[in-house]
């Protein structure tokens, strides 16, 4: 995947663009927010990085000059501006989704990956499967090995999310804030919870488990021997 | 009195108007004693810039201003009457002398102004040849200032060799026989009435200025004197003494009610600046602590590293105590923003009974897990104004509070949490109740305060400032935070005040 990184910080460029590189995917990167924009309407991105505050232009500003002129690329701001309603103007000036800093690779990541929307299924796709798992979006019915397994409505939820973004990571966060919609950590790791009573219902009996721990990161759905 | 002097014999008319000035009293003139006074008690404000001096002096000169135009208006009528009078009465005179004279030429005319200068009136004659040789009259010759004024008009004349001079008015008149005649009157007794009148007027007002500027004096210093005391006391709180308070001297007056506001204001510049205190206490502590730890660890390693295992396990370990440092900076960065307030653009329609069971439904398998019953009763169609990610951030603090201290092993009767969502009087009522060992008494306004965790918390997993964020989301949405005994356990009150 094509990643476009515009950061002032050279340390923070350099790092990511290391790091990008090892998990497989090409970065380029921008200090300012004119060269930013001038690459990113150039080059077809998957996902472009943006932090909030850069010098010549800031952040909001490339993002919105970038959806007026049409470029569709999932944005993700960086931003080391609190959280209230920081986020609401950057998701507002067109921006996919917001990471405050300081973050965790491991986090930036994962939200990247579920950014990009290449091997991402279509949004009006009506059947999510992994392996025997197959989740029906019309009936809300979710069966595995063709046994129905009776699931809560928030269950529902967090497996069709996990199932959307299939051998991806999924991080605690993420889930929190798009199968909860909120966005602050609580002070006690609740989501693992709600993952494990998840995962006794769809794996429990079945010799081949679909919903893994990704150590230090989050959770992942895929069949044992897929690609990934 | 030079200046009525000059007024009378620079004009026609006997006395002639008093030449008021515009102003009856200089501003130099009637600041003299005052600027005194000033100088005399030592204030450290010139009492004449003053504001109370100012609108005393502005009504005085003002008030003068009308009067002096009132009392000029009748002195200048009066004058004008008095001045017709006489100048009739000569015009008489002369009328008659003149009808002698015609039927008698000019002896008679001698006679007529011989027989008149006998008595001991107040009129003058004077009949001349066209040379000026005196013909009869009881004046000794042409009065010089007759013979620069033909028509007659106001001279002075020596009636007794040891008294002043006297004013009269004259009517010169060419009776037409080869002669002048010259009809005058006594006006001095007029004069002096005019100048009595200017010299009343003059001290009058004088001291009518000079009494109402002295009260203005001294009511500018009593006012003053306690402005002052205000602005003194202002001075030595911006030096740096917070315990100052502006004294009230309970006339109930305007600046009580000032003295009162600002006395009000700095006891609550004086909370905020304590709490800003005791807040950078709180967060050098929660901060430096964990950094402490942290530099402490790394440095260990470092010293007794002997594998790429052991340096693994201690950069594993150093960056779980980073995150948990970033969860403590931002709550309090958090609650720190929840304090300016100010978050408008946020503020929507919340449904309590939603986010109430939201919240209750992200906990319930932790409290399953924890052996806890999580009982939700949530009254419906409750609203709110807020902002939903803070209020449900809130209750799960609540919630999370609750489940953490149950399952405390010294807790009595560890198994239940009830969350309640209900209406109540201050407006809607979320309430959250364990049966773990509960805040004493004595703690729980504290636990409530900005930054502030318990001591006894400190150990426990989390940031330890859920309370606190729950009490200034409180505070944002002008709604209320008690805790109260739940005998026993912990209840948490948040009152949000309805739409």
């Amino acid at each position: 995947m094509r990643v476009l990184v515009i950061e002032d910080d050279r340390e923070t460029c350099l790092f990511l663009q290391k790091a990008l590189k090892e998990s497989g995917h090409a970065a380029e990167v921008a200090h300012d927010g004119e060269t930013g924009l001038e690459l990113a309407s150039e080059g077809a991105y998957d996902v472009v990085i943006v932090d909030r505050m850069l010098p010549r232009l800031d952040g909001l500003t490339v993002v919105k000059s970038m959806r007026v002129a049409g470029n569709r690329s999932p944005v993700l701001f960086l931003s080391a501006l609190g959280e209230v309603d920081d986020r609401v103007k950057g998701l507002r000036a067109g921006g996919d989704d917001y990471l405050t800093k300081p973050y965790a690779y491991t986090e930036l990541l994962a939200r990247i990956e579920a950014l990009s929307r290449r091997g991402a299924p279509e949004e009006n796709e009506t059947r999510y499967s992994v392996g025997d798992l197959v989740l029906d979006r019309l009936s809300h019915r979710v069966t595995r090995a063709g046994d129905p397994i009776p699931l809560q409505p928030r269950e529902y939820r967090l497996l069709e999310y996990l199932m959307k973004h299939k051998g991806q990571v999924v991080t605690r966060t993420m889930l929190l804030e798009n199968v909860w919609d909120y966005h602050f950590d609580p002070q006690t790791n609740v989501i693992d919870v709600h993952v494990s009573r998840l995962r006794a219902k769809i794996d429990k009996g079945h010799a081949r488990p679909l919903l893994h721990t990704v150590r230090g990161a989050g959770y992942m759905v895929r069949d044992g021997d897929g690609a990934e | 009195m030079a200046r009525s002097e000059t007024a009378l014999s620079s004009s026609n008319r006997i006395g002639g108007a008093v030449q008021l000035p515009a102003k009856p009293m200089s501003a130099a003139e009637v600041a003299q004693p005052v600027m005194e006074l000033a100088t005399a008690s030592g204030g450290p404000r010139p009492l004449l810039s003053a504001t109370p001096f100012r609108i005393v002096a502005t009504t005085l000169g003002a008030l003068v201003a009308v009067a002096a135009a009132i009392f000029g208006m009748l002195f200048w009528q009066t004058n004008a009457l008095l001045s017709e009078q006489v100048v009739a009465g000569l015009r008489a005179d002369t009328a008659a002398i003149l009808a002698e004279g015609r039927a008698g030429g000019l002896p008679a005319l001698v006679d007529a102004v011989a027989a008149r200068s006998h008595g001991d009136g107040p009129g003058f004659y004077l009949l001349t040849d066209l040379r000026g040789t005196k013909l009869a009259g009881n004046l000794p010759d042409m009065p010089l200032e007759m013979i620069a004024k033909p028509q007659g008009g106001l001279f002075r004349v020596a009636t007794r060799a040891d008294g002043p001079p006297r004013l009269a008015f004259a009517i010169a008149t060419d009776t037409g026989a080869g002669a002048r005649l010259l009809v005058a009157r006594d006006v001095d007794a007029q004069r002096q009435y005019a100048q009595r009148m200017q010299r009343a007027f003059l001290i009058g007002f004088g001291l009518l200025a000079l009494a109402g500027l002295a009260g203005g004096a001294m009511i500018s210093r009593r006012v003053l004197a306690r402005i002052d005391t205000i602005a003194e006391t202002s001075r030595s709180i911006m030096a740096g003494d917070m315990s100052r308070r502006v004294p009230v001297s309970h006339h109930g007056d305007e600046l009580d009610d000032l003295a009162g506001n600002l006395n009000a204001m700095l006891d609550r510049i004086e909370l905020l600046m304590a709490g800003l205190r005791e807040v950078s206490d709180n967060i050098a502590h929660d901060l430096k602590t964990p950094l402490t730890r942290l530099r402490t660890r790394a440095e260990a390693s470092l010293r007794d590293g002997r594998t790429a295992g052991d340096y693994r396990d201690a950069i594993e370990s150093t960056i779980e105590e980073a995150d948990d440092l970033i969860k403590t900076f931002n709550a309090l960065l958090l609650i720190a923003r929840l304090e300016a307030g100010a978050l408008e653009q946020s503020m929507a329609d919340v449904d309590l009974g939603a986010v109430v069971l939201d919240a209750a439904e992200l906990y319930e398998p932790l409290a399953e897990e924890r052996g806890l019953a999580l009982t939700v009763t949530a009254a419906s169609g409750i609203q709110v104004r807020g902002n939903r990610q803070l209020i449900g951030q809130a209750v799960a603090n609540m919630i999370d509070n609750a489940i953490k201290y149950s399952a405390d092993p010294e807790a009595r009767t560890p198994g239940t949490v009830t969350v309640a969502l209900r209406h109540a009087a201050g407006g809607a009522e979320i309430a959250v109740a364990d049966r773990g060992p509960g805040i004493p008494a004595e703690d729980r306004a504290r636990a409530l305060k900005r930054f502030v965790r318990l001591d006894q918390s400190r150990s426990r997993p989390g940031t330890g400032l859920g309370l606190s964020l729950v009490a200034a989301v409180a505070r944002l949405h002008a709604g209320t935070v008690r805790l109260e005994d739940n005998d026993p356990g912990l209840r948490i009150v948040l009152v949000l005040p309805r739409r």
